[in-house]
């Protein structure tokens, strides 16, 4: 301490440069690991399309900043279905996840795992079970699902516990036959919850229907496509006063402004 | 002889054998209650609590959040659920009466791990010790906290080998072992009280908690001293003891206020002369010197090293 008077401060100074050093070594290390976690961080941003997150869970980003890996929506799963991501599982280490093919998610109408999540990573605005959004389903195998060949499985469908509105079966024409129907399972996003029953009960090896993240899914609406019928909706009325009048354009007809 | 050779043995002749390990066997029991609290739901369908130390949840009642691991959330701009928030600031409360890093001594399920490193690198002569700093895992601290702000994630949690080791332990997630393995290493190998003395930044948000808190050991009969250095061996942040033990002179506090104090009572444990004790932090009563038996005749060289750690 005494050093300090020799000089008037400054790097020449024994005592300063020691503890100048010491914070550019310690600094500048923790510096450099921080940046490999931040790498890291990103790194594990990358989620398999395969795993999903559990009901009312936020969009992954904001997820990835709420969820404290504490495993309290895993405990509360009555089904198991809930997992945390081990080292090499995929997810972000320590999060929850499912595989939907293993265990899916039964729906639970008290939603467990919501109420037990302590930092809100699981929206406890989502009461509703039914309007989850786990992922949304898709016939991703139109060559091998049984009932696109013109059979009748119709497993997923069944299984469905928002039958008849997340999926149907449409019926449309067998071309190979020419003389049967296809009854078609078609998804439907609005209601699609994304519990997985559809996938873990498709009797393929490899199931036709795969329920993918929303991100994946891709259910945004591109805000510079507008659509008329919903423009029309919202400003309660016809946007232009009347159809415009076209001239009528027949061989014969004379040309409007000119004289015969 | 040197220090580590001697350590122990005046005190458990002084004091007997319960006295020179009591706090070392409490602090195995404590560390063992909190991980058979996370267990006993998983092995007999039994819950006490749920969850893991970064977030539980006891008897379905009493939240606990470790404010570090909030910290980085909010950070990451998320604001919690209340259920989080009031568990943080029950932690919070409690280690600003129970002092700070009593979290790495009584309850860390790594300590157990580190302590071992320590005690094999004793038995083996390992002397080798990378020259890192005690201020590293402040540094670190704020580093984490910063990358948590950048990246929006709580950026702690992808590495931590606390909560890993704890999710192996009780989530059966086995390849979180292989961070207390690392942190093994690290401190057999590289460092004497490596991860724990340097790195660890969940240490170091305990230790900014410590910094008030209320609980804390004290040397109130320093007069006593007979500067055998057995504390300084045993002790794994030996530079907060020497203002408390040496204060005689300048008058300071006998209460260590250093927040690097992890509350082991390891010193407590070891000093033949029963200089230490756990008192408050305001408690500045001190004894007066009193007659030593005199067993330590012996001439302590080179332990000013010991000192530094
Ligand atoms: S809704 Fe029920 S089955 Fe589905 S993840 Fe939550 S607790 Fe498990
Ligand atoms: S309960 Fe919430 S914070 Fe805990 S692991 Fe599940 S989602 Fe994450
Ligand atoms: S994932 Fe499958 S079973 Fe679940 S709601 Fe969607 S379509 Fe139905
Ligand atoms: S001063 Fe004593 S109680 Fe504090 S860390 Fe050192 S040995 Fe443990």
């Amino acid at each position: 301490m005494n050093a300090n008077k020799n000089s008037k401060g400054g790097l020449a100074n024994p005592g300063r440069r020691k503890a100048f050093e010491d914070v550019a070594r310690f600094g500048g290390g923790a510096a450099a690991c921080a940046v490999m976690l931040s790498a890291f961080a990103e790194q594990s941003r990358a989620r398999p399309a395969q795993a999903l997150r559990p009901p009312g869970a936020l969009p992954e980003k904001d997820f990835l900043a709420a969820c404290v890996r504490c495993g309290l929506c895993v405990r509360d799963c009555p089904y198991k279905t809930l997992k945390l991501a081990d080292w090499g599982d995929g997810p972000a280490l320590g999060t929850p996840y499912f595989h939907a093919r293993q265990i899916p998610c039964e729906m639970c109408d008290n939603i467990p795992c919501v109420k037990a999540c302590p930092t809100g990573a699981l929206d406890h605005a989502l009461v509703d079970i039914g309007k989850a959004k786990m992922g949304v389903a898709a016939i991703t195998s139109r060559e091998t699902c049984l009932n696109l060949q013109g059979l009748r499985c119709d497993v997923c469908y069944r299984v469905c516990p928002v039958i008849d509105k997340a999926i149907t079966l449409e019926r449309t024409h067998n071309t190979r036959t020419t003389k049967h129907a296809v009854f078609e399972p078609v998804v439907h996003a609005d209601y699609c919850t994304g519990c997985g029953k559809c996938e873990k009960s498709c009797v393929l090896t490899d199931a036709a229907i795969k329920v993918l993240p929303v991100e994946i899914a891709a259910l945004k609406q591109d805000a510079h496509y507008k659509r008329g019928w919903i423009e029309k909706e919202k400003a309660g009325g016809a946007l232009v006063d009347a159809p415009v009048k076209l001239p009528t354009r027949l061989p014969d007809a004379p040309l409007p402004g000119v004289k015969p | 002889m040197s220090v580590e050779d001697r350590l122990y043995v005046e005190a458990r002749r002084r004091k007997g054998l319960w006295e020179a390990s009591r706090y070392r066997i409490l602090r195995r029991i404590t560390q063992g209650l909190f991980l058979a609290v996370f267990l006993t739901g998983p092995l007999f369908g039994l819950w006490i609590a749920k969850g893991t130390l970064a977030s539980s949840m006891t008897f379905g009642v009493l939240p606990l959040t470790d404010p570090f691991v909030l910290v980085q959330s909010l950070a990451a701009r998320h604001w919690p659920e209340l259920t989080a928030v009031i568990g943080a600031a029950i932690v919070l409360a409690g280690y600003l009466i129970f002092g700070g890093r009593s979290y790495c001594a009584w309850v860390c399920p790594l300590n157990p791990v580190a302590d071992f490193a320590g005690w094999l690198r004793q038995r083996l002569g390992v002397t080798h010790s990378a020259r890192l700093r005690p201020a590293f895992r402040n540094y670190l601290a704020f580093g984490v906290i910063a990358v948590s702000a950048v990246t929006g994630a709580v950026a702690w949690e992808l590495v931590n080998p606390i909560t890993a080791f704890h999710r192996a332990l009780v989530f059966g997630m086995w390849f979180g072992l292989a961070g207390a393995g690392a942190v093994f290493v690290f401190d057999l190998l590289v460092a004497k009280h490596g991860w724990c003395g340097h790195i660890c930044p969940v240490g170091a948000a305990y230790g900014a908690i410590g910094k008030a808190s209320l609980l804390r050991v004290a040397a109130p009969a320093r007069a006593a001293c007979d500067d055998c250095m057995e504390c300084f061996a045993v002790c794994p942040e030996p530079h907060v003891i020497p203002p408390a033990l040496r204060g005689e002179k300048t008058g300071a506090s006998p209460v260590i206020l250093g927040a690097d104090c992890t509350l082991c009572g390891a010193c407590i444990d070891v000093c033949p002369e029963s200089v230490f004790r756990f008192a408050h932090r305001f408690d500045t009563r001190t004894e007066p010197a009193r007659r030593s038996s005199g067993a330590m005749a012996e001439p302590i060289a080179s332990t000013s090293s010991l000192a530094k750690g």
